[in-house]
């Protein structure tokens, strides 16, 4: 049991707007009073924040750890973790090792993730790395869009088998969402080909397109009432022009719900990389006028750092732009996936538009309830930099000095310069927490209502904004003290959402064939078993009727 | 000047990052004696090791076979070392500034990833001299690191400026995935010699094997080898740059990576031998 006196709170769900208030923690949630036994903390002079929720970070699985074996260089000049009594060792750096990435993201004060990109052939991989990331709570989405036996249903408009077959994956590897990479592009890239518009027939089918496999597995997933909506990575990633691609794709969602990833990434107008600029505003325009959308920023800061993503074409474009390393991975008949170590540097206009429209949505998207920070976690930059983009949404003096730095023709072709909002705290919480919570579906996380889990960050308030949220005083998961004067008490394991949709059984005896044929893995070694998933919490489905 | 002198030859390396100008200038002796050395995974006093005399400084002198000794100079950015005897690996790694000097032979990794200062081995080098570790972007930035014997495998591998000369042969791939800086191989080499480079230049004075993918430019004495002489001759190294001498046959590339790097080979005239 535990009592926090003096705090300003900032619960955004629940109206709480900086008010100076008592929360209480009893058996792991929030509870309306406890007993004079509790043990109080004493939070005058600091705010009170329910715990951060990362809905897009890649902390897990086969394409982070290719990249943190490609990036040895990092592991040496990268801060080491020690082991002590409560603490494994581990490396922090571009991609961080799976204790340290639990450690560093609750050292910050974020308490859930969400790992957006699971290939169900690693799925277990996948689910043995995060039962190593301590502390947060954890989630992750099955990559769908470019997985052969869908995509050939899609092809045949046999709707309703799809949806059987997409509700056994999800079980099978023990998913709680759905996430579409390059829709159609990645299965194109096995001929060397890519899908960039939506209309366009992908290569190896008759008339499949992008479009049809988006708005497709939308369907399914209303359908299949998953918590959380179809997680999408958009076409043409980081093309310039690739706007009107983002804009087409959010149009054929209408009528479904939709999560839009790293959005920053897909608002580039511009011809080629000598006029590429930023087209936020159609973006945002868009976006503000549809609530059916929900998206993470994408942002990107400048330094080192590593991409990873399904979306093999794009990184061998990024490679020979680059002629850096570059790693790409093949996974059977489900996707791919590419890995480039990047450093963005203010000096190339490229990345300035880049560094800017991320901050651009962030700003020009009006409900901070459906836009959350994210920087695609390690693409944009490492998700242990949150508190300097923090900083940089709360002032927009902080920006000013930031674009003094960049050249004029990076500035004429963003926007940032005419923005002037700047983010109050109750608005940070929303982004942080509160708003990727909602997107998430998961009603016990993001607010500090009594039943939510009891996961809280408490932050000293500070008019250093990057120092204040890179170092909270205390951070609380499910009512244990986890942080305490900038050291880690306790590493408890958190839990994994998975969601059962319901299928019918009889779906695997059309499955079963075509894996003898296709794949090579046994058909009973595929599903993860839900003894592997440590903490495993089952979340419901809702179905449409 | 502070000696240091090998008392036991360790039972496997020492990791002696700390035996560095930069850190025993400002120590007592005492604090020196009780420096921590890692030998395997247990954690010893230099003293165990070394016995200690002179007084401190940025001179260092070093005896004994001290092949089992790593990184010893670690990052120095002053001073000198001395070393009379053999050293260990990654030895003037990352080094940006001061002097080494070696009356003996040299691990791997010699000036690995140095950015400035100069090193000079009077005996034989192991491989990957001024290279960049594995993973890294770029070797040796700049200095000098000069061996009078031979050295192994990947010389300069993926350095970006800077100076490696070797009075031997040296192994294979000299120059590997070089982008700058000059390396003079005054014995020449085994196979592969600037393998992917992209810019650079390889001297040899001794006839080498090339790689297919470098092709035939003309046959020249360029004026900066003059200058380089000039440099040269302050460590009493001969480079013939004179046309009277012969003349240099130049190759560019490696054209598989395609790259703009220059092999300078040596070709004497009527019979004037190089040394």
């Amino acid at each position: 049991m535990l009592r926090i006196t003096g705090g300003r709170v900032y619960d955004p769900a629940n109206g709480v707007d900086g008010q100076i208030r008592d929360v209480c923690i009893a058996d792991g949630r929030i509870a309306a009073a406890v007993g004079d036994g509790a043990r109080t903390l004493d939070a005058s002079g600091m705010v009170i924040f329910p715990g951060g929720v990362d809905v897009h970070t890649h902390v897990a699985g086969g394409a982070i750890n290719f990249a943190r074996a490609m990036t040895p260089e990092d592991h040496r000049r990268t801060v080491a973790f020690i082991r002590t009594q409560t603490q494994r060792s581990g490396l922090g750096g571009m991609a961080p090792t799976t204790f340290a990435t639990g450690y560093l993201y609750a050292g910050m004060g974020w308490t859930t993730l969400n790992e957006a990109a699971v290939p169900i052939l690693s799925a277990k991989h996948t689910h043995e790395e995060l039962r190593d990331v301590p502390i947060v709570d954890k989630s992750c989405c099955v990559l769908m869009a470019n997985n052969e036996i869908v995509l050939d249903l899609l092809e045949n408009g046999e709707l309703e088998r799809a949806k059987q077959v997409v509700a056994w994956q999800i079980w099978a590897s023990k998913a709680y969402g759905v996430k579409a990479v390059n829709p159609g592009g990645v299965a194109a890239w096995k001929w060397g080909k890519d899908a960039k518009q939506l209309s366009e027939t992908v290569e190896g089918y008759r008339k499949l397109t992008p479009g049809t496999i988006i708005t497709g597995l939308a369907q399914i997933i209303d359908e299949l009432g998953l918590p959380h909506p179809l997680h999408l990575h958009c076409n043409n990633l980081g093309a310039p022009g690739n706007y009107t691609t983002t804009l087409e794709s959010m149009k054929s969602l209408e009528g479904h719900r939709a999560h839009l990833a790293h959005l920053q990434y897909h608002a580039y107008g511009g011809d080629d990389w000598n006029t590429m600029r930023s087209e936020t505003e159609a973006i945002a325009d868009y976006f503000n006028a549809h609530s059916n959308l929900t998206a993470d920023a994408g942002a990107v800061l400048f330094g080192n750092t590593v991409t990873i993503t399904a979306d093999g074409p794009w990184q061998h474009l990024l490679y020979k732009l680059t002629g850096r390393k570059w790693g790409n991975l093949d996974v059977e008949n489900e996707t791919g996936c590419g890995i480039v170590p990047y450093t963005y540097r203010p000096s190339n206009i490229v990345n300035a538009v880049q560094w800017a429209s991320g901050l651009e949505l962030l700003l020009m998207i009006k409900d901070p309830w459906r836009v959350s920070l994210s920087t695609d976690h390690p693409n944009g930059a490492c998700f242990w930099r949150y508190p300097e983009i923090l900083q940089l949404l709360m002032s927009a003096d902080f920006r000013r000095d930031c674009m003094a730095k960049m050249s004029e023709e990076a500035k004429r072709r963003i926007r940032l310069p005419e923005l002037d909002r700047e983010y109050s705290l109750f608005e940070i919480a929303i982004i942080t927490s509160a708003g990727p919570a909602r997107a998430l579906g998961l009603s016990n996380k993001g607010h500090l209502g009594i039943g939510a889990d009891a996961d809280i960050a408490v932050y000293n308030q500070d008019q250093d904004i990057s120092r204040m949220f890179s170092h909270p005083r205390y951070v609380i998961k499910h009512g244990e003290i986890v942080i305490e004067e900038g050291e880690i008490r306790a590493t408890p394991l958190g839990r994994s959402y998975v969601i059962k949709p319901q299928y019918e059984s009889t779906i695997e005896e059309y499955l079963r064939p075509l894996f003898e044929d296709c794949y090579t893995m046994q058909f009973e070694n595929y599903p993860v078993e839900l003894e592997r998933v440590e903490h495993a919490e089952l979340r419901n489905c809702i179905p449409a009727e | 000047m502070l000696q240091l002198t090998l008392k036991q030859n360790p039972p496997v390396p020492l990791e002696a990052e700390l035996i560095s100008p930069d850190t025993l200038a400002r120590m007592s002796l005492d604090e020196i004696r009780a420096l921590p050395l890692q030998l395997g995974k247990h954690r010893r006093r230099l003293d165990e090791f070394f016995d200690i005399s002179g007084a401190p400084g940025l001179e260092l002198k070093l005896i004994g076979d001290l092949s089992r000794v790593k990184w010893l100079g670690r990052g120095m950015s002053q001073g000198r070392i001395e070393i009379v005897g053999n050293a260990g690996m990654h030895l003037g790694a990352r080094m940006k500034g001061g002097e080494i000097e070696v009356h003996g032979n040299t691990g791997d990794w010699l000036g690995a990833e140095m950015s400035q200062g100069t090193i000079r081995v009077r005996g034989d080098a192991g491989g990957q001299v001024g290279a960049a570790y594995r993973g890294s972007v770029s070797g040796m930035k700049n200095g000098t690191i000069i061996i009078d014997g031979t050295a192994g495998l990947e010389i300069g591998m993926r350095m970006r400026r800077g100076l490696i000369v070797v009075g031997k042969r040296v192994k294979d791939f000299a120059g590997l995935q070089m982008k700058g800086g000059t390396i003079l191989l005054r014995a020449g080499s085994e196979i592969r010699a600037g393998a992917w480079m992209v810019r650079g230049t390889i001297i040899s004075l001794a006839p080498l094997p090339l790689l297919p993918t470098f092709a035939t430019s003309c046959s020249h004495n360029p004026l900066f080898l003059r200058l380089l002489a000039r440099q040269l001759a302050d460590w009493d190294i001969a480079l013939p740059a004179l046309d009277d001498q012969g003349t240099y046959d130049c190759y560019s590339g490696d054209s598989s990576v395609p790259g703009k790097g220059e092999l300078l080979i040596w070709r004497p005239r009527n019979g004037s031998t190089v040394q």
